[in-house]
């Protein structure tokens, strides 16, 4: 038992010699994970709806929901959950205007702050489901509980303070006169800057490689070697600090507020789900969980252009991931 | 297991640039003119810094000072539960009224006042002023219950202070603990809501003890006042008047509401729906934003992206926590400001005096009225004549007046309608 693990199969690209190259493109779209597909689809459907709709906006709004997804994706596919991750927003976004009561030069500090404190709760979450064997549904539900308490009671239930311009810049401004698109949000360039990074984390590292083995078979990766507690642990700080990261963009794009993270944690999951990750963990990808976001904001965007009411999203939302996962299931079923 | 094809990842890597490019490309060639010229500017606004807009605001504050005396009637709104014709009107008329009493200390000034005698409630100090307060979850009440202490100190009463965190059950137990047990002097409540608090002012009315109630209102007359500003269809028609007299006829404007079911949100609601009818004004979007920032904030860009950049002519809100989020929606867009209606509260008259071309305007629930129940409970006690029903005035921020409403160095959330600059403490109390 060396600890290393051999490479998934799923790494090796399997060259079709087809000779037509219609024939190669049809195969390429069955195989590419429908949320692509799907993400794609709506964004034609919104154009064809509403031409002057700018498109960008999707990607601007929806970097912080996709981040959230990806870093959701790793304790999912570790084979559980983090519902605090929402409260978590919140937190940051308060505590950050607190601290800093908009003052810029407080910008570099609030940022090292709300990393270590992503960091301490997705390793107390961690810890509780390892060392306490608390099922991470019931361990995060906890934590999003006293997060949300702990905010009320510092701003007592209203925002104090307010976040400095410089912290904003992330969440809401964008870089002018770019070449194609318009402009380009800050957000976006954030988003793939989270993304490649947490996109090397699972599919490139070592670390990765551990956490699929632990969410398809826990047993089996600990019998080879694996530290378990502490993949999941890590799992959970990178979720944490995925929260984070979502957090600042969310603060800079609408300033202060008790409740802008509110049902994030929920948006997360399904999103996360909607992109293909498997209920029961070992299954997923980062790309399509960021997919994933961006469908679901693509989807309420269309939702909205189109008139339906706002109170459907919710419902909308529900539909989605139910026939999402069905879906999933369906495909490993007919793969395996 | 997925296999993964590399030629279907790139397919769609194209397909979405591809897309996304041909989209916005064509989003941008619309946008760049707004941008670059100003030129589809919502017509009846002015790009800020032009020759025109410096003519527009004066043109804009002459018509915010004249706009008041406009023949506004209650018609047009929609008749709900909580519509009532005959006390709109009579708000709408007291705005135009003078009110009674020193010009310089609002909070002591009064409306039409029906005054009663209070003689059979005197008594000697020390008194012991209870307090039962709806809730603590806003900048205006955490501004209110700071002012309402000073005001305490001021007078030399203690004050002790029960708040239901939004629950009409706990509201009800605390007044009933705080006549039985609470050796209060007078009572003092702000009720959380107007049906499901009626019996418990009732009941404590019936002890015996003085009751004042402030801010929101129940359906009995036992206490010995109930105090207040003009009231929430003033409120609302305010500011829509102002929108009425700054967008043309036919425009169409969102609308915010916090949430539905309160009297006192509702009226302001329908006081505007009134002008709006009036004027021809079409309220594209009436959403509820449960007094979230963000929230507001989504549903104005929202509302940008379905009907058009350029579209929208106007925001009113019934509150002003979140103007100026909203007003940020147009500035990231690079749209001309439009009329955006706030409160008194700090971040939106610094952002206007910051940017004093800004077609604004902001009606006031004047926060000073937590003065007046002290002073109200105190009075009663000493048995000096109180108004059966204090109307307090209810005044407006506009371009012309925004100085007054300035004050340096204040936090974000601080009301600047406080009545609390002449009392010991101020600024350095109201700073943190």
């Amino acid at each position: 038992m060396t600890g290393k693990t051999s490479a998934p199969i799923d790494r090796v690209s399997m060259e079709v010699t087809e000779t037509s190259t219609w024939l190669r493109i049809l195969r390429a779209a069955r195989d590419t994970t429908p949320i692509f597909l799907i993400l794609l689809a709506l964004l034609v459907a919104i154009h064809i709806q509403s031409p002057a709709y700018n498109l960008v906006s999707i990607f601007k709004n929806g970097a912080p929901l996709a981040i959230l997804a990806a870093g959701q994706l790793f304790v999912i596919v570790s084979g559980e959950f983090d519902l605090s991750v929402g409260s978590l927003i919140t937190v940051v976004v308060t505590m950050s205007a607190s601290i800093s009561k908009g003052d810029p030069d407080k910008t570099l500090m609030v940022f090292g702050v709300m990393i270590l404190l992503g960091i301490a709760v997705g390793l107390v979450n961690g810890l509780v489901v390892t060392r306490l064997h608390v099922p991470s549904f019931v361990a995060t539900l906890g934590m999003m509980l006293i997060l949300l308490g702990g905010v009320n009671y510092i701003t007592g239930g209203t925002p104090l303070g307010d976040l400095p311009s410089n912290f904003r810049t992330f969440g809401r401004d964008e870089i002018k006169n770019f070449p194609v698109l318009g402009t380009l949000p800050n957000s976006i360039i954030v988003l793939i800057v989270a993304g490649v990074v947490m996109y090397w984390l699972l599919h490139r590292a070592n670390f990765g490689r551990q956490i699929y083995a632990v969410g398809g078979n826990a047993r089996a990766a600990d019998l080879a070697g694996i530290d378990v507690a502490g993949v999941r642990t890590l799992a959970f700080i990178v979720s944490a600090l995925s929260a984070v990261v979502a957090g600042i963009l969310l603060g800079g794009y609408a300033g202060v507020s008790v409740q802008v993270g509110k049902g994030y944690e929920f948006q997360a999951i399904s999103a996360a789900f909607i992109g293909g990750a498997a209920l029961t963990g070992g299954r997923g990808s980062v790309a399509a969980a960021i997919a994933g976001g961006l469908t679901m904001q693509a989807l309420f965007a269309l939702l909205n252009v189109l008139g339906y009411p706002q109170e459907l999203r919710d419902t909308v939302q529900g539909v989605i991931v139910i026939a999402a996962v069905a879906y999933a299931s369906y495909r490993f079923r007919r793969a395996s | 297991m997925e296999r993964r094809s590399t030629l279907g990842r790139l397919l769609a890597i194209a397909a979405f640039a591809a897309v996304v490019g041909a989209a916005c490309g064509g989003a941008a060639a619309t946008a760049t003119p707004s941008a670059a010229n100003s030129a589809s500017q919502p017509a009846g606004s002015v790009a800020p810094g032009t020759p025109e807009a410096t003519a527009s605001a004066t043109a804009a504050a002459t018509n915010a000072i004249q706009y008041l005396n406009t023949t506004t009637t209650c018609q047009g709104a929609v008749a709900d539960a909580f519509f009532n014709e005959q006390e709109c009107e009579k708000q709408l008329a007291e705005r135009l009224q003078a009110p009674q009493g020193p010009a310089n200390q609002p909070w002591l000034q009064m409306l039409n006042p029906t005054m009663v005698d209070t003689v059979k409630y005197k008594k000697d100090g020390p008194y012991k002023i209870c307090v039962s307060e709806s809730g603590e979850d806003n900048a205006w009440r955490v501004v209110g219950w700071n002012v309402m202490q000073h005001e305490a100190a001021l007078e030399g009463v203690q004050l002790v202070h029960v708040i239901a965190n939004g629950k009409d059950d706990k509201q009800i137990s605390d007044i009933a603990d705080l006549v039985k047990t609470g050796n209060c002097s007078a009572l003092v409540i702000s009720p959380n809501s107007t049906a499901a608090l009626t019996p418990a002012v009732t009941q404590a009315c019936a002890s015996g003890i003085p009751v004042v109630v402030w801010d929101r209102g129940v359906t009995t007359d036992c206490p010995v006042t109930f105090i207040h500003p003009i009231g929430g269809y003033a409120f609302g028609a305010s500011a829509a008047e102002y929108i009425a007299s700054t967008v043309p006829a036919g425009s169409k404007i969102v609308a915010l509401r916090i949430l539905p079911g309160v009297d006192i949100l509702e009226t302001r609601w329908l006081g505007a729906e009134a002008v709006f009818a009036q004027h021809n004004i079409t309220v594209v979007e009436s959403q509820f934003d449960n007094a979230d920032a963000a929230k507001a904030k989504t549903i104005v860009s929202d509302a940008l992206d379905k009907y058009g950049n350029n579209q929208i002519a106007a925001v009113w809100a019934d509150a002003g926590f979140a103007s100026v989020a909203v007003s940020e929606v147009f500035e990231d867009r690079g749209i001309a400001m439009v009329p955006v209606i706030g409160e008194d509260q700090n971040d939106f008259l610094q952002k206007w005096s910051k940017n004093p071309t800004y077609p604004w305007f902001a009606s006031t629930y004047p926060t000073y009225q937590w003065r007046t129940a002290i002073i109200a409970a105190t009075d009663i006690l000493k048995g000096i004549s109180v108004p059966k029903e204090w109307i307090l005035p209810q005044s407006v921020v506009t371009a012309d007046n925004l100085s007054k409403s300035l004050y340096p160095n204040m936090p974000p959330d601080f009301q600047a309608s406080c009545g609390c600059q002449d009392m010991p403490g101020w600024p350095a109390d109201y700073q943190k």
